[in-house]
């Protein structure tokens, strides 16, 4: 079977800049899994609340967009920094066999879990054999 | 680079650190040694404030109550452990990527001299855990009136 969602790859630099924009964003780590019914497809998105997150589906791609809050106090120095960039973007390629109508999305404690159940016509099917 | 932070004397260190800086953004030099132990996860920002140091680790999906967050002779130990979600290897699935962490983590920062080790607070929020140590008061600037 093809891979259904194509992964863009993570060795991407992290920093690299979307021309018009210039914006720079961090790549987020992802986990995704196909099984019968569902891919799912897991990411870190650390310091990000719900309001922040923005999951799209543009034809066949889909679209993580995401900003971390950075609390802390307002007199902070910093010592150290390995993540001083707070946003959050990512695509995929979605094959023509999900249901990009029904995508669920959770996240919880910085993680993101979608799961894009696959249309009915494209599950598994067991087909009987009939004895005779 | 605040001068209560060691400076990094190892050459393999360094190295091995701007190696796992590749794909991460903006890396300032000059960190303290002791802190890159902990390969990178999770990944964290060290700041201060004229009354507390303020350690932010990114620790998305962690159940804060099995963190382990330990201050001993001035270090200060993040540990725990981190679940895979990915699917079994019984169950009928097939993995297309598998970049997020997962297993045990022990990351180390060395607080500057004047931390207080007494009053520690740790909040976990959003996958965002924030560690704010207190300095001790002698360590405030404090301003002398010439009379």
């Amino acid at each position: 079977m093809n891979k259904a969602v194509q992964t863009s790859s993570r060795s991407t630099p992290a920093e690299s800049a979307r021309p018009q924009e210039q914006q720079r964003y961090v790549v987020p780590p992802v986990d995704v899994f196909e099984n019968e019914s569902s891919i799912t497809l897991l990411a870190d998105l650390p310091g990000v609340p719900r309001d922040q997150l923005q999951v799209r589906v543009d034809g066949e791609t889909l679209i993580l967009e995401a900003n971390a809050v950075t609390g802390g106090p307002q007199d902070l120095e910093l010592v150290y920094g390995e993540a001083q960039c707070p946003a959050y973007r990512r695509q995929f390629t979605l094959s023509r066999e999900l249901d990009t109508g029904r995508i669920e999305a959770q996240l919880r404690d910085g993680v993101l879990r979608l799961t894009i159940p696959k249309a009915e016509a494209a599950r598994p099917r067991r087909i009987e054999v009939q004895a005779g | 680079m605040s001068p209560m932070f060691r400076p990094s004397a190892d050459l393999f260190a360094e190295l091995n650190r701007m190696q796992s800086l590749l794909d991460q953004v903006f890396p300032t030099p000059g960190t303290s040694i002791r802190s890159m132990a902990g390969a990178g996860f999770p990944v964290l920002n060290v700041g201060t404030t004229p009354g507390t140091v303020e350690i932010q680790a990114l620790a998305p999906g962690l159940d804060p109550a099995k963190l382990e967050i330990t201050v001993d002779r001035g270090l200060l130990v993040i540990a725990g452990e981190r679940a895979s979600d990915l699917p079994n290897q019984g169950e009928r699935a097939s993995v297309y990527a598998n970049e997020r962490f997962s297993g045990r983590f022990r990351r180390v920062v060395s607080l500057p001299e004047d931390a207080d080790p007494a009053r520690v607070d740790a909040s976990y929020r959003d996958g965002v855990l924030r560690i704010s140590v207190a300095r001790r008061e002698s360590a405030l600037p404090r301003r002398i009136e010439v009379n």
